[in-house]
C-alpha cells in the first residue's frame, strides 16, 4: 500500500532544550524552513506562518506543544491558504535525549486526506495519458522506499 | 532548500492516497496490470467480491487516474495507468528530501549554538 507519511530523524550534538528552541522559535524557523522569516505563537491552535522569498506565505496552525519533547502542526500544502482540513498534512517532531545530545524525528502524515479541487482533477485527467508496461510491485516499492 | 509547494504541483497524489488506501483496491489494481486489463465482471469473478462493489472502486481508481476505461460493447475495459503512481512516487521522495535537509539545517544551528 501507498504509505501516507514520511518519518525521518537526526541524531544532534546538543541538549534538547537547545534542539526545541531551533525547532520552535520564529527566528529559526525562518531559517531552517523558510528562508524569509518566520512567525509562530506557541500554543495549541496559535498561528505559524512561514515565508519563502520565491514560493509566497505558508500558513499553519500549531497542533501540540509539549516542551521540549513534542511540538507539532498542521499546514495547508499550497501557499497563501488557510489550513483547513483536506488541503493540509500535519508534522509532529519529537526530541529524546539520547548519548551524546538529543535525537530529533520528524513524521509528516495525512497525505491521503489532501483533497483535489475538481479543476485539478480535469488539468489532470486531460493531462499526459499514455500506455504502459506496468511493473506496479516496483512502483509499489519505489514509494515505499520513498517514505521509509 | 526546496519547498512545500512541491505539494502544490502535486495535489493530485492526494488522490493517489485514497484511492489507495483500500487493499481490495490494490488488488484490482494488481489484477488488471498483470492481466494488461480487466472489467468489472472479469475482475468480481476473480476477487471474489460483487460486480457493484467493483464498479465503485474502479471508479475511485479512474479519479484518481490510475485506470483507463474504455467502453467495448456493452463492459468497459479497463487498463493501468502507471504515471500518477510514479509521480506520487518521485513526490514522497522529493519530501523526504526536503526533510532530510532541514534536519540537517536544525543540526547545524543546534550545535553551532
Amino acid at each position: 500500500m501507498v504509505p501516507d507519511r514520511i518519518e525521518r530523524e537526526i541524531m544532534i550534538a546538543a541538549p534538547v532544550e537547545r534542539v526545541w528552541e531551533v525547532v520552535t522559535r520564529a527566528e529559526h524557523l525562518g531559517a531552517w524552513f523558510g528562508d524569509a522569516g518566520a512567525e509562530i505563537d506557541l500554543r495549541p491552535g496559535g498561528a505559524m506562518v512561514l515565508r519563502w522569498k520565491q514560493y509566497g506565505v505558508y500558513r499553519c496552525v500549531v497542533d501540540e506543544v509539549d516542551p521540549p519533547r513534542l511540538f507539532s502542526f498542521r499546514g495547508a500544502v499550497t501557499a497563501d491558504t488557510d489550513t483547513r482540513d483536506g488541503n493540509s498534512t500535519r508534522v509532529e517532531f519529537t526530541l529524546e535525549p539520547a548519548e551524546g545530545g538529543t535525537r530529533l524525528r520528524v513524521v509528516e502524515s495525512g497525505f491521503d486526506t489532501l483533497d483535489v479541487s475538481p479543476d485539478e482533477r480535469r488539468k489532470f485527467h486531460d493531462g499526459n495519458v499514455e500506455g504502459w508496461a506496468v511493473k506496479l510491485p516496483e512502483l509499489r516499492d519505489y514509494t515505499e522506499r520513498a517514505a521509509t | 532548500m526546496t519547498n512545500r509547494n512541491l505539494l502544490a504541483a502535486n495535489q493530485r497524489a492526494g488522490e493517489v492516497f485514497v484511492a489507495l488506501a483500500e487493499p481490495t483496491r490494490w488488488r484490482l489494481l494488481g489484477l488488471i496490470a498483470s492481466r494488461g486489463g480487466g472489467t468489472a465482471t472479469t475482475l468480481a469473478a476473480e476477487v471474489m467480491i460483487s460486480r457493484p462493489a467493483v464498479v465503485k472502486h474502479l471508479a475511485v481508481l479512474d479519479r484518481a487516474g490510475l485506470v483507463e476505461g474504455r467502453r467495448r460493447g456493452r463492459e468497459v475495459r479497463y487498463t493501468v495507468r502507471t504515471e500518477p503512481l510514479a509521480s506520487t512516487g518521485r513526490w514522497l521522495t522529493n519530501l523526504a528530501e526536503d526533510w532530510d535537509q532541514r534536519l540537517a539545517a536544525i543540526k547545524r544551528i543546534a550545535e553551532e549554538g
